[in-house]
């Protein structure tokens, strides 16, 4: 279709609904530019070891995105800022650290999420006690082949906390960041598989396993991987003198203050907009919900679409979400973006 | 020993790593679907004696899998054995055998068997 | 443990303080318990550093021990901080420093109080002239000794004749710090440090040379409330919580306990002598107690004052082994000596002694 190779479109974040979103644009005929302010294409799936429900390797879903972006139609541009953006008309004009980039039609944010920094929980001692560490600090350790405390030896017992700045109104983030409770619970399997010997104990205030087989997990991990669950918000970490990690919480079934010591403390960061798209968001005007994501024109039919014509959103930047919906909304993304070029809506100002 | 009119207060945190779980692991290992509780509370809820005691087949599995055992004691005794448990768990613990197996683990922990 | 982490926390909560001109209102329990402690303050501040420290011989007890169990009610308490916001006024005085931390709390929350619900503002204005025809302006800082002693323990450190270290090895001597609740659990925005990692005793004890022990019970209450002992079959409660702190630091062989709070340096040592007399147990190295010490004790030991002059002869556990550790010379004999030469009532029964 001669009309569509004319179209330019400009998607900013190459993560894993940037790479999916940049894909089928491109098969479908357009020319697309990808930005990406990190070192190489992937986002926050670079770096996990395996993916729930299932536990296939995060590798496979790496290599699908490379495989998206693998097009003559995208071009990639790797560690680059935004510098502004402007809309002309209809057109923007995007101006990044490496210069300007040819007028587009229009924008795709894909910018993504952050995760919490834990230190400012200050209880839970993150960056204070050497043993506390957070649920990506784990994943590398499971990328590393091995599982070490400080000390550089095996934790006799693990203890994975639930909800850190998520649903917590002390740090501000009301929502609740959604895929925490299954990576907790596929964490400790993994845990239980690598470490036959060790406890692992997850304090949790709900169990939210929302998705296909999420809760067959839970299962899997209470009958074959024995695992422990106490819900319980842990109000507390301290070292004690042998230099192991004391937890307090209360064990709300049981309706009592419970105390335990374990050596590795395993914090479930969640999920807030990334502060490197709100920033881009400024320039154009764009909406930000009550929770600090992006606000999405209809919660129900128009959630890929802004509150400014043109600009699209696509993944974790509108709220929190596992990998499946994010490729999903990217590709829906694209629906709403190919029928927005073709509209006659489009060729009022030219 | 002086005594001013008042004592200390003995804590009533479970104290997890002293507590004794030979009685929960004797559980665990001969009947494995205790593993699955989640402490919805269906059982405690059509509970025959809850009606009327403070019975709660629910702490009691928790309480268990803490290894507070002098509560655990003091609660056992009470279930009345009539299966109604059984029949709601949507986890499919076998309910009525975790309190077979809870007597049979203390007789055996009274007798230094387990 | 990494240090890094702490500071990044303790950075946040910084605390605006100023370096002179100050209002003082006293403690009630110090006063009582502690007279060497408030003594040495004034005079230090006076006479060591030069700073402008006013007293007004007319304010009152803040009513704290009143409020806080139930028996004067808000309204009145407003009122009587109100009055002496209006004698700070009638001296032209902006900054209040107060050496109770009960008292710290009361004011902060009074003034939070007006902040937030400005018509309690108007009614205080209008009971306290009704009642004793003063009008007062709401002060520009509220300051606990503690703050004022943080802020100048460099210029203490400087003066240190004998610092916090075992005077034959050179080794800093282990310390536990404890801070009173309504100092930084209230409001940690208005304690340095926060609430979690406060870093006003800390911040002493390391730069006069010692070193802070951070163990499970660290934020633990002492217990002292004040609804808890008020009746004496409840004092149970109270003691068992400092008993909870005495188990958890043990391990860790402290030489002393600093606490910024009046009621918990009551509590923390005189706790010490219940327990060892109802249940035989002593937390100190070889079956000793801990001495439990105010920060301006602290100070005049560090400075080189006479460790009977400071007060500390008045406590239940006697300081006798943190002197003899710190190389502080003593005269056994003169301890019980007043200034005129007569003798003074000792108490029985010491811990240490």
């Amino acid at each position: 279709m001669p009309e569509q190779k004319d179209k330019q479109i400009i998607i900013i974040g190459a993560g894993t609904a940037g790479c999916t979103a940049a894909g089928q644009l491109a098969r479908e005929g357009y020319r697309v530019s990808l930005i990406e302010k990190d070192g190489k294409p992937g986002g926050k799936v670079n770096n996990w070891y395996q993916l729930f429900p299932d536990r296939r390797k995060g590798e496979e879903v790496r290599e699908f995105l490379m495989g998206e972006i693998d097009n003559p139609l995208i071009n990639i541009s790797l560690s680059t800022d935004i510098d502004s953006i402007v809309k002309r008309k209809n057109k923007y004009l995007v101006t990044t650290t490496r210069g300007v980039m040819p007028p587009a039609d229009a924008i795709l944010m894909a910018t993504g999420f952050d995760l919490f920094n834990p230190e400012r929980k200050e209880e839970y001692g993150y960056g204070i006690y050497n043993d506390v560490i957070t649920s990506v600090e784990l994943e590398e350790k499971f990328n590393s082949g091995s599982i070490l405390t400080s000390k550089g030896i095996p934790p006799k017992r693990v203890g994975i906390v639930h909800c850190v700045g998520s649903r917590d109104e002390k740090v501000g983030n009301f929502h609740c960041s959604k895929v925490c409770c299954v990576t907790a619970v596929k964490q400790a399997i993994e845990i239980r598989e690598m470490l036959p010997a060790t406890e692992v104990f997850c304090f949790y205030m709900d169990m939210r396993m929302f998705g296909p087989y999420y809760e067959e997990l839970y299962r899997e991990a209470q009958e074959k991987w024995v695992v422990n669950f106490i819900r319980g918000k842990v109000s507390e970490a301290t070292e004690n003198i042998e230099g192991r990690l004391l937890v307090k919480v209360e064990d709300t079934l049981a309706g009592k203050p419970l105390k335990m010591q374990v050596d590795l403390l395993v914090l479930m960061i969640g999920m807030e907009n990334s502060l490197s798209g709100r920033r881009i968001a400024e320039d154009l005007n764009l909406k930000i919900g009550m929770n600090g994501f992006f606000s999405v024109a209809d919660n129900h039919y128009g959630n890929n679409r802004s509150n400014i014509k043109g600009v699209f959103y696509a993944g974790t930047c509108t709220a929190a979400m596992n990998i499946t919906d994010t490729i999903s909304h990217a590709r829906a993304a694209v629906v709403e973006i190919s029928s927005y070029l073709k509209s006659s809506e489009r060729e009022v100002e030219v | 020993m002086k005594n001013f009119g008042f004592s200390s207060i003995k804590p009533r945190v479970i104290d997890y790593d002293r507590n004794n779980k030979a009685v929960s692991d004797y559980i665990l290992k001969h009947e494995p679907s205790f593993a699955l509780c989640i402490g919805c509370g269906g059982c405690a809820a059509t509970c025959s004696a809850a009606r009327f005691t403070d019975m709660s087949l629910r702490k009691l599995n928790i309480l268990i899998k803490r290894g507070e055992n002098d509560e655990v004691r003091r609660l056992m005794n009470k279930c009345m054995l009539c299966g109604k448990c059984t029949l709601v768990c949507p986890r499919g613990v076998n309910t009525r055998n975790v309190i077979f197996l809870t007597q049979q683990a203390f007789r055996k922990l009274d007798n230094y068997a387990v | 443990m990494k240090l890094e982490g702490k500071k990044r926390i303790w950075k946040e909560f910084q605390k605006e303080i100023p370096d002179n001109h100050f209002f003082f209102v006293r403690s009630c329990i110090r006063q009582s318990f502690f007279p060497g402690s408030e003594q040495f303050l004034i005079k230090m501040l006076r006479e060591e550093l030069g700073k402008d420290i006013f007293e007004d011989p007319r304010h009152t007890t803040c009513t704290g021990i009143g409020y806080h169990g139930d028996v004067v009610p808000f309204d009145t308490i407003q009122a009587v901080v109100a009055r002496h916001f209006a004698l700070a006024t009638e001296h032209g005085y902006k900054d209040i420093l107060i050496s109770c931390v009960t008292s710290f709390g009361i004011y902060e929350e009074i003034i939070e109080t007006w902040k937030h619900f400005p018509e309690t503002l108007e009614k205080t204005r209008e009971n306290l002239y009704k009642a004793t025809k003063r009008e007062f302006e709401v002060p520009r800082t509220i300051l606990h000794t503690s703050d004022a002693v943080y802020k100048f323990k460099d210029e203490i450190a400087a003066r240190a004749r004998y610092p916090l270290v075992d005077h034959k090895t050179g080794e800093p001597l282990k310390a536990v710090e404890h801070i009173g609740c309504h100092y930084s659990k209230m409001f940690p925005k208005y304690g340095v440090g926060g609430a979690e990692f406060p870093h006003t005793l800390v911040g002493m004890i390391e730069s006069w040379g010692g070193e802070v022990i951070d163990y499970p019970e660290r934020r633990h209450c002492c217990g002292f409330g004040f609804r808890q002992y008020l009746v004496q079959a409840n004092r149970g409660y109270s003691m068992s919580n400092s008993l909870k702190k005495f188990e958890s630091m043990e391990p860790y062989k402290p030489e002393f306990v600093l606490a910024n709070c009046p009621g918990c340096t009551m509590f923390m040592d005189k706790w010490q002598y219940t327990i060892k007399e109802q249940e035989g147990r002593t937390y100190g190295v070889n079956g000793q107690g801990i001495p439990v010490l105010t920060y301006e004790e602290l100070a005049g030991l560090v400075m080189g004052y006479s460790p009977w002059d400071l007060g500390v002869q008045y406590h239940m556990v006697q300081s006798e082994p943190l002197l003899d550790k710190m190389g502080i010379p003593y005269d056994k004999d003169k301890k019980y000596i007043a200034k005129d030469g007569s003798k003074m009532a000792g108490p029985k029964n010491l811990i240490n002694a």
